[in-house]
């Protein structure tokens, strides 16, 4: 397992100001699965995920002390290139939040800001990101249109198109499918399904069953502390701690 | 008692209707009086012509290409200084910094200096420092820079209306939703690919907005050109920075007061005041219109 490791996070804390958000946080990801962050509103689980590709760092006032090290380089290092890290480690946010552009130009984004200039070649990363995002059929036709037309559903699978433009290893996912019906969802849930053969998925989710279905790990997070890691399916039959158990079977949270 | 406080209470509600109405009828009576002193004067010619006769006849051509230079010339200075400390105020200044502190204390009292302080700043700083520097750089002789002209004019108009400009860019800025600037961050960009790509593309309505309203102020300002650079009177349009100019609200100025022949001139007043009301108007109705779209796509 040790040798399996693309993050590795050793003794992570977080403080907002004098509020600490993450206390001694421990935690092995693996490459090519999809790991869960479960727990309660506010115990820190958005927060842990922000700091893989350092969005915390647009807060004022966070302090961080530990380590997370992505295939062995120190995220948190000084001499560490935050967009070049935000590059590899892609993120998706819990409401989809596509640039009032068209379709073609909300995935073109990355690549664009990475200096391709060349059309074919911004033709072929949209359409191969929009391929794989499952969002190639329906929208092939009118990549002209804003992606703000487009449905709730659509528009996630979009910013997730926008996400692998560039390319990342990573894709962290903060409640992707919390704002979307549940058709939507199924579909979201399929592409992660997908996505995890070349992906390294990390999501935050409240949903319960949603972590079941798309997870092969899973970790239970409780005021700021990691309490319990393991496989999905052990962790949601036979937990090790009480907390988890009682969380899972819905005695709170 | 009840019926006291029945009595006040209507007393109340009549008293502020009143007062609200009063302002309507005050405007009412205001553009009346003007559109009915001016209506017979206006005409195609009146805007296209030349003053003659010693400005006892004639039309306000000069007053008005003087105006729109005045103006044009402080939307390029002003508008770009406005939208880059505007941009500093709301992305990368900390809120609690000093400097941030300092920079909009300095907007906010800015706003707040009387229009003649600038033109007096504006005949010190500009026309006699400045003015007086380049002269003798350039080593001329004879007054070139150090006397007032529609450049120095301008500048000072720029620096009158900058507080307009920052403060609706600033608001403008902020309505580009976060969610949308951490989605560019996300993607690697840098700050300012953020900034380019994605806030200013999103905050031009507002830009536009603070430009109109910046616009509409200046084309109405008198006291800071009185000494820096507009005339009373100039047979030719200006042709260099360095030259006078004319202006509509100057213009009003000098035929109510300075004329040879008040009831030759009084047309000629009320039809230059009516032109320089629409213009204003039509600024700042069309930054209203900008505003109300830019809200309701903040919205969406």
């Amino acid at each position: 397992m040790n040798d399996n490791v693309q993050i590795r996070t050793r003794e992570l804390s977080l403080f907002y100001g004098k509020k600490q958000a993450l206390i001694n946080v421990s935690l092995d990801i693996p490459p090519n699965r999809v790991t869960a962050l479960i727990g309660p509103s506010g115990c820190g689980k958005s927060t842990y995920l922000r700091s893989l590709n350092r969005m915390n760092d647009l807060i004022d006032d966070v302090r961080i002390t530990g380590s997370v090290e992505i295939d062995g380089l120190d995220i948190y290092d000084r001499q560490v290139d935050v967009v070049e890290l935000r590059k590899r480690v892609g993120m998706i946010f819990q409401k989809s939040n596509p640039f009032p552009k068209s379709i073609f130009e909300n995935v073109a984004y990355g690549p664009r800001i990475n200096g391709v200039r060349d059309y074919r070649r911004l033709s072929e990363i949209v359409e191969t990101s929009l391929r794989r995002a499952a969002l190639w059929d329906e929208v092939k036709d009118d990549l002209k249109k804003s992606g703000l037309a487009l449905s709730g559903g659509q528009q996630q699978r979009l910013c997730i198109a926008r996400a692998l433009a560039v390319d990342p290893q990573v894709l962290l996912m903060d409640e992707p499918a919390s704002a979307l019906d549940p058709i939507a969802t199924a579909k979201i849930e399929e592409l992660i399904y997908e996505l995890k053969e070349k992906y390294t998925i990390v999501i935050v989710t409240h949903n319960m069953q949603q972590a079941a279905r798309v997870s092969d790990l899973t970790a239970f997070f409780y005021i700021g502390e990691l309490v319990e890691m393991g496989e999905t399916k052990k962790m949601f039959t036979t937990p090790e701690k009480k907390q988890t158990e009682e969380y899972i079977t819905g005695r709170f949270g | 008692m009840m019926t006291g406080r029945k009595v006040m209470g209507s007393m109340v509600v009549g008293g502020t209707a009143l007062a609200a109405l009063s302002i309507v009828a005050i405007l009412a009576v205001i553009l009346l009086t003007i559109v009915n002193g001016g209506k017979d004067t206006l005409s195609w010619e009146f805007l296209t012509t030349a003053p003659a006769e010693g400005m006892t006849a004639g039309g306000i051509f000069p007053a008005i290409v003087g105006t729109v230079l005045l103006v044009l010339l402080m939307s390029i200075a002003g508008v770009p200084a406005g939208v880059i400390t505007a941009l500093y105020l709301s992305e990368y200044a900390s809120q609690k910094s000093i400097l941030a502190r300092g920079v909009r204390f300095a907007v906010n009292t800015l706003a707040g200096v009387p229009s003649i302080v600038f033109g007096l700043f504006g005949l010190g700083f500009f026309v006699q420092f400045v003015g007086t520097g380049m002269d003798r750089a350039f080593g001329g002789v004879e007054l070139r820079w150090a006397q007032p002209n529609v450049l120095w004019a301008s500048m000072t108009m720029a620096l009158l209306t900058l507080p307009v400009v920052i403060v609706s860019v600033e608001e403008a800025i902020r309505n580009v939703p976060r969610d949308l600037r951490a989605a560019s961050l996300a993607l690697g960009a840098t700050k300012w690919q953020t900034i380019w790509k994605i806030v200013l593309p999103n905050s031009i309505t507002g830009i536009l907005t603070g430009g109109i309203l910046a616009v509409s102020r200046g084309a109405g300002e008198v006291a800071p050109i009185l000494f820096t650079g507009a005339a009373y009177f100039l047979p030719h349009l200006p042709g260099a920075l360095s030259d006078q100019f004319m202006h509509l609200g100057y213009h009003v100025f000098i035929m109510s007061t300075q004329s040879t022949n008040v009831d030759a001139t009084r047309g000629i007043q009320y039809a230059t005041t009516l032109v320089l009301l629409l213009l204003s108007f039509t600024l700042n109705l069309s930054a209203i219109v900008l505003r109300s779209r830019l809200r309701r796509r903040a919205m969406a």
